[in-house]
């Protein structure tokens, strides 16, 4: 049986959503160890081998730290023999996947969406052009290192042995290192993990019409997104652009308000399972994408749809 | 400070991209610089613009790539190489890691920058691998970067917050969105760059063999979305209501 290392994050003793997708996949290829880092990591290990986890490492980190963390992955990975890495396609997993495969004298494929285990080579499909194409792909290294889109493989419950061992990360020689950190106002969920996005486009028509959108976001416990044009204007932070040069999701359900559908914008969202469009423009692009769609006006659409969605779910 | 640029040649982010055969068809396409590419050149541009020193623009592709270089030309880069492989697109980001590791030997750069990603692979990973093979400090998704003569202080864009890394020098630096708004090339800059010799590697010459360990089995376009519907309603909040209705009863996601 393949020997797997899934990699993920944990905050506050919680593991990660795609901590737990990715220790999922492993267990369905071969036997999987994780390996967490983040802050009260340790804690995190029953919910962790709730997965299929049979051994975890865990590495206590207050904060990010690619080099560090990448050279700690490499040892575990050479000590245990591991022939498959898995890691979240994340903010630090990206970063800290190319690290560790070039230490590993490996090289990622990345952001797969589907993962298939062809005599112990794993084959993945991949979006490029933010979604406007997928590419199959096959590591020919050694360890074959994978990153995994979040929110695209099922959370299974097949529990591990769970093995706790303790490692600590030495930050004495990196060269770069985290200095301050300013947290985000917004305490709303982050784009790329939320189940839900609610996304405004220009017919949002200025930044004084926004709430609408955060209102409707709120209730539904929704990550919120723009178009670039909604960016462009300067309505919103950059953050929150989805599409081909911003950020590209795939939730289960992506709502999309008084957006046209420009094709670096459906680049963005065209994998996310249920797609709503309200759009006051018949023809526009987005409603060929759309599961349901509503020709109105935005304005006359969205403060009714909110107050349902508060009686539907009590609030 | 001598900087050097990533630069990878990309279809317009406004192509519609067509695969047939399991291959994406470049015929018609319209190429440029990745967009995160040109905010790292921009940047480069504006730390030369303060400090002085040089910035040097490097690509790795066949022969069609030079036009970015030139472009990097008009926008300000001192020096181009070219790194020329003519099937480029079977390399993988470790090849062309390796590749420019090899080509920049004993060459004095003291910063690196590159887009967070090329808009076409969405990988991210040349500048990664490029820092480990080096063992220089790499800092991700800048939004603000100040370097001195010791070290590079780099505001970034993490998830939850902005995180603020200090890395010695030499340092890579890889740019997000935000970090600046790239200018437009001079007409006097156009005009100059058409002369500027471009320094032409290849990539056979680096003695690196075969380095790529990533094989492409095919390409395919984005599966078909299954047909929607319209609802319909008197008015918009009966709309509203029989959405929220579809929602929760049939797709069942409320």
């Amino acid at each position: 049986m393949a020997k797997i290392l899934a990699i993920g994050e944990v905050a506050n003793g919680i593991p990660k959503k795609a901590t737990r997708e990715i220790t999922s996949v492993g267990r369905s290829l071969g036997e999987v160890h994780t390996l967490v880092l983040g802050t009260q990591a340790e804690a995190a290990a029953s919910e962790v081998a709730r997965h299929g986890a049979e051994v975890i490492y865990a590495v206590e980190s207050s904060d990010y730290n690619g080099e560090a963390w990448s050279q700690m992955a490499a040892q575990i990975v050479r000590e245990g023999g591991y022939e498959i890495v898995l890691i979240p396609h994340s903010w630090a997993g990206r970063d800290v996947s190319a690290r560790l495969a070039t230490l590993l004298d490996s090289a990622v494929i990345s952001d797969a969406v589907e993962i298939h285990n062809e005599g112990g080579r794993i084959k993945i499909k991949k979006p490029v052009y933010s979604g406007k194409a997928f590419v199959w792909l096959k590591s020919t290294a050694a360890i074959q290192v994978v990153t995994v889109r979040p929110n695209s493989q099922k959370i299974e419950e097949n529990p591990g042995a769970g093995k706790l061992e303790k490692r600590q990360l030495d930050l004495s020689k990196v060269k770069a290192r985290q200095i301050s950190f300013i947290p985000q106002k917004s305490t709303r969920v982050s784009l790329t993990e939320a189940d839900i996005v609610v996304s405004a486009g220009r017919g949002i028509k200025g930044p004084e019409n926004l709430y609408l959108i955060e209102n409707l976001a709120d209730v539904l416990g929704a990550g919120m997104g723009a178009t670039r044009a909604v960016v462009d204007a300067g309505w919103c932070d950059h953050t929150l652009q989805v599409g081909q040069t911003g950020v590209t999701v795939s939730p289960t359900l992506y709502i999309a308000v008084g957006i046209s559908g420009a094709i670096q914008h459906l680049a963005g969202m065209g994998s996310s399972k249920y797609i709503v469009a309200i759009n006051k423009d018949p023809d526009a692009p987005i409603f060929k994408v759309a599961t349901y769609g509503v020709v109105d006006d935005l304005f006359q659409v969205v403060p009714p749809l909110t107050e349902e969605f508060k009686q539907m779910l009590g609030k | 400070m001598n900087i050097l640029v990533l630069i990878k040649q990309v279809p317009d982010t406004e192509a519609k991209i067509v695969v047939s055969g399991g291959k994406v068809q470049e015929a018609g396409i319209k190429w440029i610089i990745s967009p995160y590419d040109e905010i790292a050149l921009e940047e480069a541009i504006r730390i030369k613009e303060k400090t002085g020193g040089t910035v040097t623009a490097i690509s790795v592709g066949d022969d069609l790539v030079q036009q970015s270089i030139r472009t990097a030309y008009a926008m300000g880069a001192d020096h181009g190489i070219h790194i020329k492989h003519d099937q480029y697109q079977m390399l993988d980001a470790f090849a062309i890691a390796s590749a420019i590791a090899k080509a920049i030997e004993g060459r004095d750069f003291q910063v690196v920058l590159a887009g967070r990603q090329g808009s076409d692979s969405d990988n991210g990973q040349v500048p990664l691998i490029l820092g480990t093979l080096k063992g220089w400090g790499v800092v991700s998704f800048a939004k603000k970067v100040e370097i001195d003569s010791q070290k590079a202080t780099v505001h970034v864009e993490a998830e939850g917050g902005e995180a603020i890394y200090e890395s010695t020098l030499p340092v890579i630096i890889t740019a997000n969105a935000g970090l600046n708004e790239p200018r437009y090339p001079s007409l006097k800059g156009i005009m100059a760059s058409k002369k500027k010799p471009i320094e032409v590697i290849n990539f056979a010459d680096l003695g690196l063999g075969t380095v790529s360990r990533i094989e492409i089995l095919g390409f395919e376009p984005p599966p078909p979305r299954p047909q929607g519907r319209f609802i319909d309603g008197a008015d918009p909040a009966a709309k509203a209501k029989e959405l929220a209705r579809a929602l929760r009863e049939e797709i069942k996601v409320i």
